[in-house]
């Protein structure tokens, strides 16, 4: 085995054997699947059944309203499943109501048609998801009642009642553009890269100073080059990562569809696991009472999985991932290697940390506009590009723009072998050197004096 | 075994070696001597290829050195150590690995070892777990495991207690006894004349002596002479007469010892002849400077200017 595959081997192993990543790579699936279930749970759960007391103050308004002599929203409250209204032309005061068997008091004034405003009393706050039933029950009985008023048809009146749907079609191809949906998916990757980014750079860095500080450094480069000690560090860091990574999928996978199993039978049995994850995202979404219908989720469905050119996608990630990886690792690399201790880092970590942050940022305004210009210029520039580049690609590229990312990629691949040829020069010096404070006049120092 | 031509070393604001040039013998437990600073490390670390020369070249086994050879070189950095979290056995294999041998060959050798210093019961311990003296015989074995030719051992005593120090003293002896050629670098001058059979002396970045041990402290002989005597002190000294200086002496019961210098060219026989008349000579040998003195005498005599 060559003495670059000894060392990756040895950072591998000693890594992946630490009781702390055998920790990680088991809670970070149960809390993942835990906070998933937990949130499905609720969904399913916020089953505190509401007994609810309308206390209708308003007065029949209308001829017809007026024939049954009774209050406006007298029994027209629809009932649902966890909800039940009662009615009562008294209000109750709050210390009546308190030792009620109620949950909730919605008190609706006489005024409520020109001040559309009622309350609601509550012992303990209810969910969204309640409180914007009641809403629309609310409003459906006012609306109803103001087209009697104005002697409009029903039925025109919801021919009249228009929304409109803006379907962006892009110049170039005709085709429907569904861009800033896509940018979503894109945003979770660029997450996903930032994420990993941190966390192994930080173990590189954590890494090289181990071993400055423990002074093994120099039996090992008596017997190996420095280069190849670092490389085979940031290799063998990287496949830690991977594995790690591999291993979460795996286990969130299981743990979420056992967890799904045992929380919600009823969804276990709805059959194929595309279904199930459809569904428990429409529960998922009602539980936060965002109104999307299901239609509106299929379509998101449907755009996650076609709009999407996953061969594209999934391809670029593991490049972007792994140089900006590659690129970054060797910076913190060379910042391991020019410290004598932790609190040394600081002042270097930071112009690394700021191009990552900054990346994460921008891609998060990528968001709201896909296609603004410091989308494009940090979607090129090295430093960011990884970050910021999974946004683009889940958005797509034509023949007009594919350029951007083939230029894109080349500056990234330059980025880090420049990174790792100024890594290697700083880490050849500072590894041998002790007790002083590295500054950044120094470090230039070491650039150039070594070439 | 080793030789190393006209080595300049310079970092970015001082020169660490000047001009240096040094032949090590084959089968020659070699000291490397110097005061803190004096380059000695940065010679060890050309030499370990670790850096390079700004200037000249060194020849390994007559061959120019090359990466290859890194194989057949031992090296025990003076600052000791090893990946505290790892086992202690896992590590030497590593270790030896990195320096070319196969997991096979490394792992019989370490038993071996292993035997050999009585620490089978250390293979699975961390290196957190071991004391600084036991930490260092680990290393010690891992710098010797891959049976270099050629073995640089920098202050290879310190740390250790008087009987572990004796142990690694016969191991050296014993690596030079099977071929080893065994390059020590130390501040401990009593080992140099104990084990060392040549040396030579940095100061300052540049060398100011080499040679066989012998052949340095003949070289530094003085002409001075001890001589115990029974008699009156006064006769003595006025017994003494141009050509001998009186350095010191001291009176133990009724034995009295000086030192006494021969200057112009004077012999013993001129100092006897002098002396015989006036004093009962009890025994009288030739002071030959131990190699601390050399070293603080020739260290005092080239100041260091630079810093």
């Amino acid at each position: 085995m060559s003495k670059t595959g000894l060392i990756i081997e040895r950072e591998y192993l000693s890594r992946i054997r630490k009781k702390s990543f055998i920790i990680m790579t088991f809670l970070g699936p149960i809390l993942a699947a835990g906070l998933m279930s937990l949130g499905i749970y609720l969904g399913l759960s916020d089953s505190s059944a509401h007994q609810i007391l309308v206390v209708d103050l308003t007065a029949p308004i209308s001829e017809d309203s007026l024939a049954n002599s009774t209050p406006l929203f007298w029994n027209k409250l629809k009932s649902a499943q966890q909800i039940n209204f009662s009615y009562t032309p008294e209000g109750l005061t709050n210390t009546e109501f308190d030792s009620s068997q109620y949950s909730l008091m919605v008190v609706l004034r006489n005024d409520i048609l020109t001040h559309p405003q009622a309350e609601l009393v509550f012992r303990k706050l209810p969910s969204m998801k309640v409180r914007s039933y009641i809403e629309d029950q609310i409003e459906n009985v006012l609306e109803d009642e103001k087209l009697k008023l104005n002697q409009i048809d029903k039925r025109t009146y919801d021919s009249i009642r228009t929304k409109v749907d803006i379907i962006q079609v892009n110049a170039s191809d005709g085709k429907t553009s569904f861009k800033q949906e896509q940018a979503i998916v894109g945003f979770v990757f660029a997450i996903l890269i930032y994420l990993f980014i941190f966390l192994y750079g930080v173990q590189v860095m954590r890494g090289v100073m181990e071993e400055k500080s423990s002074r093994i450094i120099e039996v090992i480069i008596s017997s190996v080059k420095p280069f190849q000690l670092m490389m085979g560090k940031i290799i063998g860091v990287a496949l830690v990562g991977l594995t790690q990574f591999l291993l979460w999928i795996i286990l969130t996978a299981i743990l979420f569809s056992v967890a799904i199993g045992f929380l919600a039978p009823e969804l276990s049995d709805a059959g194929s696991m595309a279904e199930q994850i459809q569904m428990t995202e429409s529960v998922a979404a009602e539980a936060t009472s965002e109104p999307v219908n299901q239609a509106a989720l299929t379509e998101m469905m449907e755009l996650i999985l076609f709009r999407i050119n996953w061969p594209l996608m999934i391809g670029m990630f593991l490049f972007y991932f792994l140089g900006g990886y590659l690129l970054f690792a060797s910076l913190f690399a060379a910042i391991g290697a020019a410290v004598d201790n932790e609190t040394d880092t600081q002042q270097f970590m930071l112009p690394i940390t700021i191009p990552l942050i900054f990346g994460f940022i921008v891609s998060e305004f990528a968001l709201s506009n896909p296609e603004g210009a410091s989308v494009f210029w940090f979607s090129l520039f090295p430093l960011t590009s990884p970050i910021v580049m999974m946004v683009r690609i889940a958005m797509g590229f034509d023949s007009g723009t594919v350029w951007q990312l083939f230029l894109s990629m080349g500056l990234l691949i330059a980025g880090f072998l420049g990174a790792v040829w100024l890594a290697g020069k700083v880490y050849r010096v500072g590894i041998l050197m002790y007790g002083k404070k590295t500054t950044y006049k120094e470090l230039w120092k070491w650039i150039r004096f070594s070439s | 075994m080793l030789e190393v031509n006209n080595i300049t070393k310079s970092y970015a604001n001082h020169i660490a070696l000047k001009d240096v040039s040094i032949k090590v013998p084959k089968g020659s437990v070699f000291g490397l001597l110097g005061p803190n600073g004096a380059g000695k490390t940065s010679l060890i670390r050309i030499i370990n290829q670790i850096t390079g020369p700004d200037q000249g070249e060194i020849f390994f086994g007559g061959e120019k050195l090359h990466p290859n050879h890194i194989s057949e070189i031992g090296y025990l950095p003076e600052e000791r150590g090893l990946y505290k979290k790892m086992k202690v056995g896992e590590q030497s294999l590593y270790l030896a690995r990195l320096k070319g041998l196969s997991k096979k060959e490394a792992a019989d050798r370490l038993k071996f070892w292993f035997d050999r210093f009585e620490i089978n019961g250390w293979w699975d311990k961390k290196v957190e777990e071991l004391s600084k003296g036991m930490a260092q015989k680990v290393q010690f074995i891992t710098t010797v495991l891959h049976g270099p030719k050629f073995i640089i051992l920098d202050e290879p005593f310190s740390g250790f207690d008087p009987i572990n120090a004796n142990l690694i003293r016969n191991e050296i002896l014993r690596l030079r006894d099977e071929g080893a050629t065994i390059m020590l670098s130390t501040h401990n001058m009593g080992s140099v004349e104990e084990i060392c059979s040549h040396i030579a002396l940095i100061n300052n970045a540049t060398k100011v002596l080499e040679g066989s041990v012998e052949d340095v402290r003949n070289r530094y002989r003085d002409d001075i002479y001890e001589i115990s005597f029974k008699g009156d002190m006064l006769s003595f000294t006025n017994a003494l007469w141009a050509n001998f200086e009186l350095l010191s002496h001291k009176q133990d019961g009724s034995l009295r010892t000086a030192q006494i210098k021969l200057l112009n060219g004077a012999i013993v026989n001129d100092l006897l002849k002098s002396l015989i008349p006036v004093v009962q000579v009890h025994a009288i040998n030739e002071v030959i400077p131990s190699m601390n003195d050399i070293f603080i005498k020739v260290v005092q005599q080239n100041p260091d200017r630079d810093e």
